[in-house]
């Protein structure tokens, strides 16, 4: 096949990627996206194979046959709330990736047309140097997610002195080696490199906090993007970059817009370390002595089916629960009541941006009932009773009211402002950001203390 | 006489011959570096063409994502995750030529993991938005 040829269909390929991501502008037209989706890659493979210096098919072959095998099995058992986790891995798998191919390429470059062993072109090192320094920083990075999400290492930041110093020497070490790379083609300073990028990975992401998840899942779906647009611009090969693009910038929009969603600049989520500081000002446990009303399922289901319209909160305990169809069942026995029944969600609850989108989905509550933080934060005011399940942070007024707080200045959903409000929590802990929820405390506010699950098959039970 | 006056003349020649040839290699060579600088400036470096459709796919990507309903933020996760795996096309010219050794491997290695993402990332997508659509 000519290069031209091979060229057109690519575009081709690149064409249907941009349908892709069109295709998910609203859920009717997702599943025709995703179909394209798939069409651009088996198009970018065919051309490929067809290619005149591929010869190998029987390796090419067992590859995809024992990789996609392995993907189509952990794809079809994995469980929707273990999807932030798979998510990671996957990224994970796109950056060791790049890796590789970034380490082929240096060892015969005449198969790429980008020169010869000992003279490839300093461009073409540069490009290389570049994509596999993203791709590992995105391996280990990825990794270290993986492991906070599915509870293998701690959710807790990790923070140590003079970290970010270390850090940032790193990545000073990582622009020279990339410099002396250039210079000298040397392989050895080429792992040398890939190293240091894989230890920068993990320093990277180890102080980030469990609940600040949804961003460092963006932001390493966003790298992943860019160390494929990495690998493209080193092959030479126009559809890489074009996806890589892409996916690069989808990822930093749903970082910018995770970062929004808790009034935090993209860089105070990186630096890491929220949520181990020392109790600020007004956050003080001293005051957990106040009186809280605590409440229990029988008197939330009574609560409950005497209001007229009721807005759902859900938070991460919800999916630590695995709560969700307990949930919808809840919800319908209310609605059989007469219950106008809501859902809110908030743009960072969960683990991954529109994390509780699907779970709820999963559990098939209707698309039309699940509202957005801007479509529905004015209904509190008007609704009798606001259910919060393992949600606390992204309710606590004091992001309005107290500009010591460390979450002061984040968007939250206005559940005070409910008649009452029902809150299903494990205990009264403070949540990710180490902050008391002044909400427990307050007259129409009834703790109902317990798993999550539990307390929904509880409250059907006195419904 | 004749035969010196002849000499004269014809190391004259010589030298005029010779005068002629270097104008000519001149010649030469002054048409060698113009006809470099036309082509250089008509043929555009490869990182330049890259350059020039990574940037404009960055904004490609910009208006496409900022459409996407944040209902479906998990689905353009793992559909964007699923499709940076064409990285798979490095993988196979790696893997491809009969060359073995070390670049095989490697490219072998990076086909298995791609195509994990591939199958993977779909399935998973196809999954979530199959959930998606049954509620409507």
């Amino acid at each position: 096949m000519s290069a031209n040829i091979s060229s057109f269909l690519y575009l081709i390929s690149a064409v249907c990627f941009i349908m892709a991501l069109r295709g998910l502008s609203s859920a009717a037209t997702s599943r025709l996206g995703n179909l394209y989706g798939i069409i651009g890659m088996a198009v970018a493979i065919l051309t490929t194979l067809l290619m005149p210096q591929i010869s190998h098919y029987g390796i090419i072959l067992l590859g995809i046959l024992c990789g996609g095998g392995i993907g189509a099995i952990i794809a079809r058992k994995i469980h929707m709330t273990a999807l932030p986790q798979l998510v990671a891995g996957f990224h994970s798998l796109v950056g060791l990736a790049a890796v590789f191919v970034a380490g082929a390429a240096l060892n015969s470059p005449d198969a790429y047309g980008i020169g010869t062993v000992g003279a490839i072109k300093a461009s073409s090192l540069i490009e290389m140097g570049l994509g596999t320094a993203i791709g590992a920083i995105t391996f280990t990075g990825s990794l270290i997610a993986f492991g906070k999400l599915q509870g293998l290492i701690s959710g807790k930041p990790l923070v140590f002195a003079g970290q970010h110093l270390f850090n940032a020497t790193l990545g000073a070490a990582l622009v020279f080696l990339l410099f002396i790379f250039m210079l000298t083609e040397s392989h050895f300073i080429f792992w040398v490199l890939t190293c240091v990028a894989l230890a920068l990975g993990l320093l990277l992401i180890l102080p980030i906090g469990g609940a600040d998840m949804p961003v460092v899942i963006s932001m390493l779906n966003s790298y992943s993007g860019w160390a494929a647009a990495g690998i493209g611009f080193t092959l030479g090969n126009h559809l890489l970059i074009i996806t890589g693009a892409l996916v690069g910038a989808s990822g930093a929009i749903l970082s910018y817009i995770m970062c929004k969603g808790m009034n935090r600049s993209i860089f105070n989520v990186i630096l890491g370390g929220f949520g181990t500081d020392q109790p600020a000002e007004g956050t003080a446990n001293a005051e957990t002595d106040r009186p809280v009303k605590v409440s229990n399922a029988e008197d939330a289901a009574y609560i409950l089916s005497n209001a007229q319209s009721v807005i759902i909160v859900p938070g991460y305990g919800m999916a630590v629960a695995q709560a969700q169809h307990a949930l919808r069942e809840m919800s319908d026995h209310l609605k059989k009541k007469g219950v106008k029944i809501k859902y809110a969600i908030h743009p960072v609850a969960g683990r991954m941006p529109g994390h509780m989108n699907v779970l709820l989905a999963e559990a098939n509550v209707p698309y039309d009932e699940v509202h957005e933080l801007e479509e529905i934060n004015n209904d509190f005011s008007t609704a009798d009773v606001a259910f919060v399940i393992g949600a606390n942070d992204i309710t606590n007024p004091a992001a309005k009211t107290n500009p010591a707080s460390p979450i002061y200045g984040m968007p939250i959903l206005d559940v005070e402002r409910a008649k009452t409000v029902l809150f299903v929590k494990r205990s009264l802990a403070t949540g990710y950001a180490g902050v008391d929820n002044d909400l427990f405390y307050r007259d129409n506010t009834f703790m109902v203390l317990g798993d999550a699950k539990k307390v929904c098959e509880d409250v059907v039970k006195g419904l | 006489m004749d035969l010196r006056g002849l000499m004269e003349k014809v190391s004259k020649i010589q030298e005029a011959a010779h005068g002629l040839l270097d104008d000519a290699n001149a010649l030469r060579s002054a048409t060698k570096t113009m006809m470099e600088k036309a082509n250089g400036g008509a043929e555009l470096d490869p990182f330049v063409m890259g350059l020039t459709v990574f940037i404009l796919a960055c904004f490609v990507g910009y208006y496409v994502v900022w459409k996407v309903t944040p209902a479906l933020h998990s689905p353009l996760m793992s559909v964007t995750n699923a499709i940076s795996s064409v990285i798979i096309v490095g993988a196979l010219i790696a893997a491809g030529p009969s060359i073995g050794g070390i670049s095989t491997t490697f490219g072998f290695l990076a086909v298995v993991l791609a195509s994990i993402n591939i199958f993977g990332g779909f399935i998973v997508t196809q999954r979530m938005l199959a959930m998606f659509s049954k509620n409507k």
